[in-house]
């Protein structure tokens, strides 16, 4: 179908596409990539009095080292990521997760700061920008604002930006060294929208478990941790008594709801799947 | 409302086009209503079946999710400028003698990734052929005969380059 008729500007500065989205209000959508705001348009779930392009603004594409971590502009491709090499080495998680990210076709157009907006619950980037506790930068009127990815995803679809606000960058921390990044994924084909997904970010030493953090995707209306399988995790080594041990846990902390594709148990058992796997992960790479 | 255009000026298989444009039109839209260039086709219209490909400064993208205003100041490929200019013949070759083509709604996009896979992935495995062409839908050959007409293609470029480097 086609989208249904829309008003198009496009800013060329930050403050223009600022002063643009406080005219507009909730009529207005801000198109980065489009990868996802078209395909809505397109099937009519979406009918925006205008669209604010913001591929124009510049500073949007850079990815920058600093103490803190790695910030990633807003507009930076998924395409441009995955042959990152600073990505491959600060961010491995996010890195691991690029190709999972639909095609390459859509990989080429579609944004970081566009997937972490719309914060679709079965997209790949909200459940790491979770796992690693990263930073959402927010520019309005008012200036700008850092708001914690603990804070930042409320529910489906909604997240903490306000409508006269821009996400103009993300903040990742660097791995370290004690560090150990899984993504794992299941779907039913390469590129599909994931049955169900996990960023886990874990500490080992001494062939022990000492933190864990595991975000789950497609698994409920936003990314979703399981601290308690987690804390099960404390001081263990990965084994499979471990896993098994662990693993019950999940059940405490998701609670996906049945639906086309899948029941309630054969998602609890997906996601217990990948638990072990990525627990798993760790054997092999201590 | 009348419906708002914006002029625009793009090279569409080298050749500048300047006009007015519905800002509403997508790029597949624009190029098979307003230029004749049917080659790209609509099939899902929203971004699942690449039957829409074309390429954008040299990048492969889904038509039906880019707006023609978008494409303000770019370069636009289509099938019909890559196939005049002979970057796929070899793909072309291989799709027909494979039999990797049946009713040729999905050759058009699907060559566009074949021609990625064989300009950046020239070490592709099988395996890998299927994951690049996985966004990209045909419901006739059942894929087989895909992967072995870019697999073709792509030994008979590593045999070249063994032979380049030998002589």
């Amino acid at each position: 179908m086609k989208a249904p008729a829309f008003d198009y500007v496009k800013p060329k500065s930050l403050n223009e596409a600022l002063g643009y989205l406080k005219q507009y209000g909730s009529g207005a959508q801000v198109l980065a990539g489009g990868q996802s705001l078209m395909a809505i348009m397109n099937l009519g779930l979406a009918m925006p009095e205008v669209l604010i392009d913001i591929t124009g603004l510049p500073g949007l594409t850079d990815i920058t080292v600093t103490e803190e971590g790695v910030r990633v502009g807003a507009l930076v491709t998924h395409a441009t990521l995955q042959h990152s090499p600073v990505i491959a080495k600060h961010v491995p998680l996010l890195w691991q997760c690029v190709p999972h990210v639909a095609h390459l076709a859509i990989r080429n157009a579609g944004t970081l700061g566009g997937s972490i907006a719309l914060a679709d619950p079965a997209a790949e980037y909200p459940a790491v920008v979770l796992a690693l506790q990263a930073t959402i930068t927010l520019q309005g009127p008012h200036g700008v604002r850092d708001v914690a990815a603990d804070d930042y995803f409320l529910g489906l679809y909604e997240t903490a930006r306000a409508e006269d606000e821009l996400l103009v960058a993300v903040t990742f921390p660097k791995v370290k060294d004690s560090e150990v990044m899984v993504f794992d994924e299941l779907t039913r084909r390469r590129g599909d929208y994931a049955l169900c997904g996990l960023a886990a970010a874990f500490d080992v030493s001494g062939g022990v478990i000492r933190a864990a953090r595991l975000a789950y995707l497609s698994m409920g209306d936003t990314p979703v941790l399981a601290p308690t399988a987690a804390a099960a995790l404390m001081g263990k080594a990965p084994s499979e008594e471990t896993i098994a041990a662990a693993e019950i846990a999940l059940i405490n902390d998701l609670s996906p709801r049945s639906d086309l594709h899948g029941s309630v148990n054969g998602k609890l058992h997906w996601a217990k799947v990948l638990f072990g796997r990525s627990v798993r992960q760790l054997g092999k790479s201590a | 409302m009348s419906e708002k255009r914006c002029d625009i000026s793009v090279m569409v298989n080298a050749e500048r086009v300047e006009r007015p444009v519905l800002v509403r039109q997508h790029l597949v839209d624009f190029l098979r209503e307003e230029l004749d260039l049917t080659g790209s086709h609509l099939g899902c219209e929203h971004g699942v079946c690449g039957a829409c490909q074309v390429m954008v400064d040299g990048q492969v993208v889904r038509g039906c999710l880019t707006l023609a205003v978008q494409t303000d100041g770019k370069h636009v490929e289509t099938i019909e400028g890559l196939s005049e200019s002979g970057v796929l013949a070899d793909l072309q070759e291989a799709f027909l003698n494979h039999n990797a083509l049946q009713c040729g709604f999905c050759s058009s996009g699907m060559l566009l990734s074949a021609l990625n896979i064989v300009r950046h992935y020239p070490e592709a495995s099988r395996e890998d052929i299927r994951d690049h062409i996985s966004g990209n839908y045909c419901r006739c050959t059942g894929y087989q005969a895909i992967v072995n007409a870019i697999e073709s293609v792509l030994l008979k470029n590593r045999s070249a380059a063994v032979v380049g480097v030998s002589s």
